[in-house]
Parts: structure tokens; sequence; C-alpha cells
């Protein structure tokens, strides 16, 4: 048995989630201090990966990343191509991860003491000094949490993956997409060892996010 | 050190209005709940914006609408005490005070906190975090803080409110005695008319996001000349009043007619009298001497509260006797009198408001 699959996912979904958490903390922190409509706007805009399907995120992707896009074209001259490569695979887990850490990262920021910052503004704390050394460590247990389920999402991840990345093996060929081809071309063996693994390790990962969310209270 | 204040900021239901200047020393702003007194604090710290006005800190524009300055909270001198303390929970005693000193370093910074930790009593409780602490121990922790950013003017927000009764008394010391060297400006807002009698020098009385009476301790409690002013600092019995002659006042809705030692304010729209004001009828008593049906008592170990209504005759000062109210008598004596009592309304204890 080929274990490679299990390794592009784990690495695939661990830096996808890395990058989403870089991203998805300092977009929660400028939402959450927003009102009105540019709220709105932004908000909807950071949430969309969520609601939309994923291969319509693919769809957008291709559009961005493609050989006849600007993106593509810049990136081709410096001899990167990301269509169909293990960076792919990257983008397609940080743009379905991201949400969901932005999402549990704003609402923890949102629930934070108010009066707690507020003092910390009228002692002359920095604003970059409340954000790193105040926000990010009280909102702590829902930037792991929001981090654990964008990771276990963006391990789930299938339909921008394969629109983006394909199937190489070796190379692009994550467990989601390993599952579809095995059970497409018959071979139920692999696919429901492929699917026993994913549930052992999505089950951990639930369990993870349980004491994560027990350490809160 | 001066502290001057001018601002306005409107709101749904109503607007926040205030002028005052405040010196050294400490300064009370008293007012029922949705007054605009934490919401005046908010303003001078910066942690709100008012519509437009002027705020100065130590001769320093910290807020000008006109010449359009809006200094951030962080820039202020204004060391903010919140009821709840808003002490920083992921950080042990220690760190919340390192955390205010960023700008003295090294060994300077140690001593800085080892100092503070001495002078507020925090020895033993440097590695604690927040949660750990009592309410009071929380207190000293938020002033240690709030000394250690070196503020111009200290503003206390409630900051007794959030503990039980039986601490209240003993902070209320405590926060006292703290902050009897500071050489600035307090501000010490509360709803609690004996907690601001204690603690200030100066008396702010705010009423409805305006300021109804302004001056020392004892011309507040002892003149209140509004009736905001009077029901905030205790006075139970008011109602409407008219000048009946140059020291008479006619008060339908008792039934009285009353003499005073001053002279009536052409202005007066109401009377008060304090509770404990009203006292049973002594030897050589002969002015507003009246007598009262008791409609009910109320007796705890050491104070007496009763209720009375005049038994003058119909009409007297213009009321309706089915309509009369009664007035509030407390005292430290009890009384078995029965009803009807003889009770004396001193003529120098007439509050007149307006």
């Amino acid at each position: 048995m080929d274990w490679a699959p299990l390794f592009i996912s784990l690495k695939t979904s661990l830096v996808g989630t890395a990058i989403a958490l870089v991203l998805g903390v300092p977009a929660a922190r400028l939402v959450a201090r927003l009102r009105g409509r540019s709220r709105a706007i932004l908000d909807g805009l950071f949430a969309l990966p969520m609601v939309l399907p994923p291969t319509v995120l693919g769809f957008f992707l291709l559009m961005i990343f493609g050989r006849n896009s600007p993106v593509g074209q810049f990136l081709l001259t410096l001899g990167i191509r990301i269509i169909f490569s293990w960076t792919a695979t990257v983008i397609a887990a940080t743009v379905i991860a991201f949400p969901l850490i932005y999402r549990t990262v704003r609402a923890s920021f949102e629930q934070l003491d108010g009066s707690v910052l507020a003092a910390a503004r009228t002692l002359g704390l920095s604003e970059t000094a409340i954000f790193l050394r105040l926000m990010v460590p009280m909102a702590w247990p829902g930037i792991a949490g929001g981090t654990i389920l964008g990771f276990a999402r963006a391990l789930g991840e299938f339909g921008a993956t394969l629109m983006i990345a394909g199937n190489i093996p070796g190379r692009t060929q994550t467990i989601p997409v390993a599952i579809y081809f095995a059970a497409e071309g018959g071979d139920m063996q692999s696919a429901l060892t492929w699917v026993l693994v994913i549930v052992m390790i999505s089950f951990s990962v639930v369990m993870l996010l349980n004491t994560v969310g027990d350490k809160r209270r | 050190m001066k502290l001057s204040v001018d601002i306005r900021k409107r709101f749904k239901n109503f607007t926040l209005d205030v002028s005052f200047t405040a010196g050294s020393g400490r300064t009370g702003i008293l007012g029922a709940s949705g007054c605009g007194k934490s919401m005046t604090l908010r303003c001078i710290s910066g942690i709100e914006k008012p519509d437009d006005g002027i705020i100065e800190i130590e001769g320093n524009t910290v807020y000008s609408s006109e010449r359009k300055i809006n200094l951030a909270p962080q820039k202020r001198g204004a060391g903010y005490l919140f009821q709840s303390y808003a002490l920083f929970p992921t950080m042990t005693v220690f760190d919340n005070i390192a955390a205010v000193c960023g700008r003295t370093r090294g060994a300077e910074r140690a001593r800085k906190i080892g100092r503070l930790i001495e002078r507020f009593k925090l020895e033993g409780l440097a590695d604690r975090y927040p949660a750990q602490l009592s309410g009071g121990q929380q207190q000293r922790v938020a002033l240690a803080r709030m000394i250690a950013s070196e503020p111009h003017v200290i503003l206390l927000d409630e900051p007794l409110s959030a503990l039980d009764a039986f601490l209240r008394r003993q902070v209320e010391d405590e926060l006292s005695t703290s902050l009897s060297t500071f050489p600035g400006p307090i501000l010490f807002v509360s709803h609690d008319r004996d907690e601001v009698f204690r603690f200030c020098d100066r008396i702010i009385v705010l009423d409805g996001g305006r300021i109804a009476r302004e001056g020392t301790r004892d011309e507040v409690f002892n003149d209140p000349r509004t009736i905001a002013a009077a029901r905030l600092t205790g006075c139970k019995n008011i109602a409407v009043a008219i000048k009946a002659g140059e020291t008479s006042v006619a008060i339908p809705d008792w039934g009285l007619i009353l003499d005073t030692a001053k002279r009536v304010p052409d202005t007066i729209t109401h009377a008060g009298i304090r509770a404990h004001h009203i006292r049973p009828l002594g030897e050589g008593d002969t002015c507003n001497c009246f007598a009262f049906s008791v409609e009910s008592r109320n007796e705890t170990p050491f104070s007496f509260t009763e209720y009375v209504t005049a038994l003058t005759a119909a009409g007297v000062a213009g009321g309706s006797r089915t309509r009369r109210e009664s007035l509030c008598r407390e005292s430290g004596e009890r009384s078995t009198a029965q009803s009807p009592v003889k009770l004396c309304i001193p003529p120098e204890k007439i509050l007149f408001l307006e």
C-alpha cells in the first residue's frame, strides 16, 4: 500500500491551515473593529468560501492562477507553475480553512471584555501590544478551536483541490481524491482503507476540539 | 493641576451636556444610573468621543471639536479605574503592572514594580492571576497598575460597586488612603450618596445628562437647590411649593403652610424636608407644629421609619384632603406614640428647590 496520500494530505492541511491562521486572525481583528457597511461587505467576502460550492472556488482559483490570467502569466515568467502542483493543494486547503478560522476568531474577539481593552488603552499600551499581548491570549480558546476546525475541513477538501491540483499520485493526490479515484476504479479495498484513515483522523480532531472547549470552561 | 471639561454628546434618549472644572483633590459625580456619569469619564479618558466640546487635562487640550483634536486614550494621561477593575486576565499580577511600565527598562523598571507591589500590599500575590484574587486585592492591583502609568488625572468609575457590602467599607478606606498622595484631580463617580459624601470634597450632581448642582460637599448636601440634587442626596420628602409670603411656603400636597428661616426665593417650585429632620414636638416649639396621623411604621434594630399625613383642615394650602401625600420621617429613636402624633418641621431645615 502506498501511503503517499496520507502524507500529502497531512502536509497540505498543516501548511494550508497555518497560512489560513496567519491570514485569518488579522482579518478577524480588522472586521471586529469595523462597523456598518464596510464590515458587512468584508465579513461576507471573508465568509464566502464557506458557503460556496468547492467547485466554484476551484473555478475562481483556476481563473486567478491559470495559464491565461495575469497572475498566472506573471508567475510563469518567474518559472513558477501553480496549477497541478502541490502548491495548488495548499492554496485550496488555505481558502477552505480560512473562513472557519476567521469566523471563530472574530466571534471570540467580539466576546472579549471591552473594558479590559479600553483599560489597556488608557494605560498607554500600544494597539500592537494590545493585539498581541491581550487579544490573542484572551481569545486563545477560540483561536485554537477555529484552527482545529479549519484543519479538519482542509483535510477533507476535495472539489477545489481536484480542479486546480488534479490527481497526480505522489504529488497532488490527497486522501479524499484517492478515495474518489479508488472507488471510481472499483478498488473498494483501498477506498475503504482510506475512508477508515480519514474517519480516525477526523474523530481525533473532534476529540481535540472538545478538550479545547473544556479548558475554556 | 486641573481638569476642564465642556462637552456634549447626543444619544437616542438623552443628551449629555456637561461643563465643569476640577482641581486637585476629590470631586464626586453623583447621579442615578444612566445619567451620563460614566459616559463623562469615558469621554475624558478618550474611550468615547463626544460630539463637540473641549477637554483639557493639565492645560493640555486632549479633545477639541473646533481644533479637530482627539488624542488617543494612550496619550491623555487619564487613569481610569473600571468598576470591574479590568485586569488583564491572562497575565499575573506582576505582569499586569509590568505591562504598563513599557517606557522604563532594566533595573529601574524592576525597582518601580517592586515599589508599587509594596505600596499596594501585593507581596506574595505577584505570581497570581486576577481570577485567583479577591475583589479588594483586584482593586489594589488595578490601582497599582494605574499609578504605574503615571496619570495626570484619576477617574474612578463606581470603584466599590462590584464588592459586597461587607468588603466595601474596608476597600473604600484602602482606596482613600492609597490615593491620598496623588497630586492631581480625582473624579469619583457613584450613585451612592454615602460613598460620595465620605470620599469627596466637591460634588457634582448629574441628572439626565446635565449638571443639577455643583459645589462643596456641605453646600450640596445642605442646600441641594434642584429637585434632582435633593433626591440624589437622599431627601425623601419633595413636593410642589408655592411662595405664600417672604418667609412662608404653601405645600398643597402635604396640606401645610410652613414658615421658613430664610427668605423664600421667587423662583421656588418645590420644597423638600429630609426625613430625619422631622421631629417630635419638643418643649417651646411653636413654629411649624402640626398633628399627623400615622399611616405606617417600619422598625429595624437601630432605626425607625414612619409615614405620616397632616391632619390640617381640608383646603389648607389649597390642596384637597383626599389626595394628601404622606411624609416620611426617620429617627434613631423608636416612637410608640399613638396616632395622631404631634411633629415639628424645623423652619431652618426646609429646602427650597427649583
